[in-house]
């Protein structure tokens, strides 16, 4: 045998001048890499757990996002954060014995307001008719709820805006003429939708009966709808336009995603039903038998100047309120600012219910890895014991381990994030909703981050276990 | 100073509250060069020693001085040093690791002592072709042969280049011809200066080594150095190493 080995170094040898051990990260991230690839069908079992864990946690977060985008569109669509509305209540259980002195909210409650709180931008009452109303034209009916009676700041204060024909006048007003101005959810429920017969349906000049009396509808509102719902029928309208140009009939009835599907607030906003407030009056209450000497509102709304001061207006229009109704709360505030804490509550008990249930996922995710861990050192028992013989330290040992768990939960974690989006669309698909999941990289990266932490503490157990392990022992272990 | 001294060295087991001394008070001096072979019947504590030697594991009584320091003093972390940079430890059934071809079992011991791939790689090809394996670097362990399963386990113990090779019946599983040429490979490496420690139980592998100690009962039984002109025989001492 040819023989050329390295010279011998013949200096005194003393342990402290060793250097110091590096090891290797990257060579370690390689070993944990191969390990995962040695065993595909078992590294896949444990990482699904991860995957679970982190799409469902990214899934979540994005449906929550899209609610609650979709909830702040439609509070801004509805006037937003600076609205306040004052609703009639039934006389408090303590105040009963007043009942008889309650007169409920009126006209006289908004002239007080208007002159006696200047932070107050504009104020509409409206009367509402106590049943839901049965309307009929065009040979159908249609049961509708938001039928009221109005001034005209209800159409500033209410953000609509008058696309077509005219808002009611003084002159409409004074007389109670039947006049009334409807939103397009009206009209598709009575003359057709545009989508089905292929142009703008506009039924002013057309007449309507309510609760049997007849109306002329002399306007109507435009159509309100999210960002979402747009974007799908401007979708539908080209793809409509486009069989039309290439002379092919375009399909009947709505497409997917339309209709009623869209946010609640845009379908309620569309099916509105407005008259002049003294036409409801004469109309619908004054003929009554028990009716009121006054008209009786249903509701105040109204939009303050500035949203900073809204403690101290609210204090004050409270303070004139309580005058006017010589202290008998037969009214009560509804501020939207308790609409967005409601959002607010809504959104976080989302997240933490969906993160309980993702925070499960990655729990059992993480039993599983260590216990594929421990599977996996005492399969190794003669390998840790030969690594160590030819010089490999505790911790040499100890970061190998953790890295290799690491690499599962980081592997694992990388295929959630794609799988939430597969997640995502599949939900979009099943159950279409106005609202947009979003999938934020916050989100995304919360939820990778967790699967990381996962991994590192599910390997710190066995990782541990390996370190100890006896040089000897596990030399002679078979 | 001796490079290995045993100062009194006990390895106890306790079995079901039997007593089992696998090394009884052996105290050993080792020189650099030197070229030793340990001989006894099986279960005499010849792997014992030589674990203990090799820092392998620590004994129940006693001291292990390496260079003038004292390993019952060393911290693991410094054992692990020892065993990577100062000893090569060759065993009887080879322990390479399966899932890793000859050029990565090689370089195990280098990537604990942190040495780049690059310079890894050469000096592993460098130890492969002093034991004649430098055309089977990827191959599998399982795909050699015995004899050529320990010399990839010979040039893994040679590639950081330490003082001490420990070899525990190196040829207990190879056949007489192989065994050979792995004796040989040993002599060479002993030539060069390094301290070669044998272990087996056939007295005519022994017969090559200048120095042979026998092992009976965990005690140092016989001791004979050919290069200590005319003490060819030192009378088998409970408490005595190799000078009286
Ligand atoms: N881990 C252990 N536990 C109990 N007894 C052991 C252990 N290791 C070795 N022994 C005992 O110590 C004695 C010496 O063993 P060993 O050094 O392997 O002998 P040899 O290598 O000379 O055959 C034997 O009696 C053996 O049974
Ligand atoms: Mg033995």
């Amino acid at each position: 045998m040819s023989l050329e080995s390295p010279r011998v170094p013949s200096t005194e040898l003393q342990l402290t001048d060793l250097p110091v051990d590096k090891t290797s990260l990257g060579n370690a991230v390689m070993v944990g890499l191969k390990e995962i690839w040695a065993h595909k069908f078992r590294s896949a079992l444990t990482m699904l757990g991860i995957v679970l864990g982190v799409s469902s946690l990214v899934a979540m977060s994005a449906m929550v996002q899209g609610m609650e985008n979709g909830q702040r569109e439609a509070m801004l669509a509805i006037g937003g954060l600076e609205k306040v509305r004052m609703e009639a209540q039934r006389v408090p259980v303590e105040q009963r014995h007043l009942r008889d002195m309650a007169r409920g909210m009126t006209l006289a409650d908004v002239e007080a307001l208007k002159a006696g709180v200047p932070d107050i931008e504009v104020i509409a009452p409206e009367m509402r008719l106590e049943l839901d109303p049965t309307l009929q034209a065009n040979g159908k009916y249609h049961r509708t709820f938001m039928t009221g009676g109005i001034l005209p700041e209800k159409v500033r204060i209410m953000e609509h805006e008058v696309e077509h024909g005219r808002m009611f006048n003084d002159i409409d007003a004074s007389e109670a003429r039947p006049v009334c101005i409807i939103g397009t959810g009206i009209r598709d429920e009575l003359f057709g939708r545009p989508e089905d017969t292929g142009a703008e349906v506009v039924p002013v000049g057309k007449t309507m009966t309510i609760n049997g009396q007849p109306f002329t509808i002399i306007g109507m509102f435009k159509r309100y709808e999210g960002e979402q719902e747009r974007k799908q029928r401007l979708e539908s309208e080209a793809e409509r336009q486009r069989l039309k140009s290439e002379g092919k009939a375009p399909p009947k009835g709505p497409a997917r995603g339309q209709g009623r599907s869209g946010s609640f607030a845009f379908w309620i906003k569309n099916n509105t039903v407005y008259m002049p407030l003294n036409t409801m009056w004469h109309r619908f209450q004054a003929g009554l038998s028990n009716a009121p000497p006054e008209p009786r509102l249903s509701n105040i709304e109204l939009k303050v100047r500035d949203f900073s001061k809204i403690e101290q207006t609210l204090a004050k229009i409270r303070n004139i309120m309580m005058v006017n109704h010589r202290g008998i709360e037969d009214f009560a505030f509804r501020t939207f600012e308790d609409w967005s804490a409601d959002i607010d509550r809504f959104v976080k008990n989302a997240r933490m219910s969906g993160g309980l249930i993702a925070g499960i996922s990655l729990f059992v995710g993480g039993i599983g890895i260590m216990n594929i861990m421990l599977a996996s050192i005492s399969e190794r028992i003669r390998e840790i014991g030969i690594r160590k013989a030819v010089g490999a330290g505790g911790l040499d040992i100890f970061v190998q381990i953790l890295v290799e768990s690491t690499v599962i939960a980081v592997v694992g974690g990388l295929l959630g994030l794609a799988f939430s989006r597969l997640v995502v669309m599949g939900i979009a698909w099943v159950a279409p909703t106005g609202n947009n999941p979003v999938i934020t990289g916050g989100a995304m990266a919360l939820a990778f981050g967790f699967a990381v932490v996962v991994g590192l503490l599910a390997g710190i157990f066995p990782a541990v276990k390996a370190a100890r392990m006896d040089v000897i022992q596990s030399l002679r272990y078979d | 100073m001796a490079l290995l001294e045993l100062r009194n060295v006990s390895k106890i087991y306790h079995l079901g509250g039997e007593e089992i001394r696998a090394l009884d008070d052996v105290s050993l001096d080792l020189e650099q060069g030197e070229f030793v072979s340990i001989i006894g019947p099986s279960g005499s504590g010849k792997s014992t020693l030589m674990h203990i030697l090799g820092c392998l594991d620590s004994p129940t009584r006693g001291n292990v001085v390496l260079a003038g320091t004292e390993i019952a003093r060393a911290s693991a972390r410094e054992l692990a040093r020892v065993r990577n940079r100062t000893i090569g430890f060759v065993f009887q059934f080879f322990n390479l690791l399966p899932k890793l071809n000859v050029l990565q079992n090689v370089e195990l011991p280098m990537i604990y002592a942190g040495i780049g791939g690059k310079e890894r790689r050469e000096r592993a090809e460098k130890a492969l072709e002093m034991v004649e394996l430098g055309h089977r670097l990827k191959n599998r362990p399982n795909q050699l042969s015995g004899g050529q399963q320990q010399r990839v386990a010979i040039a893994r113990a040679l590639v950081n280049n330490p003082k001490i090779i420990l070899a525990d019946e190196p040829t207990g599983n190879l056949d007489t011809h192989t065994g050979e040429l792995i004796l040989a490979l040993f002599r060479r490496l002993a030539s060069e200066g390094r301290t070669v420690i044998l272990v087996t139980h056939n007295p005519e592998i022994a017969a090559v080594t200048p120095r042979r100690i026998e092992i009976r009962n965990g005690k140092i039984a016989h001791q004979v150095d050919a290069k200590l002109a005319g003490l060819d025989r030192l009378p088998g001492a409970a408490h005595g190493g190799r000078n009286p």
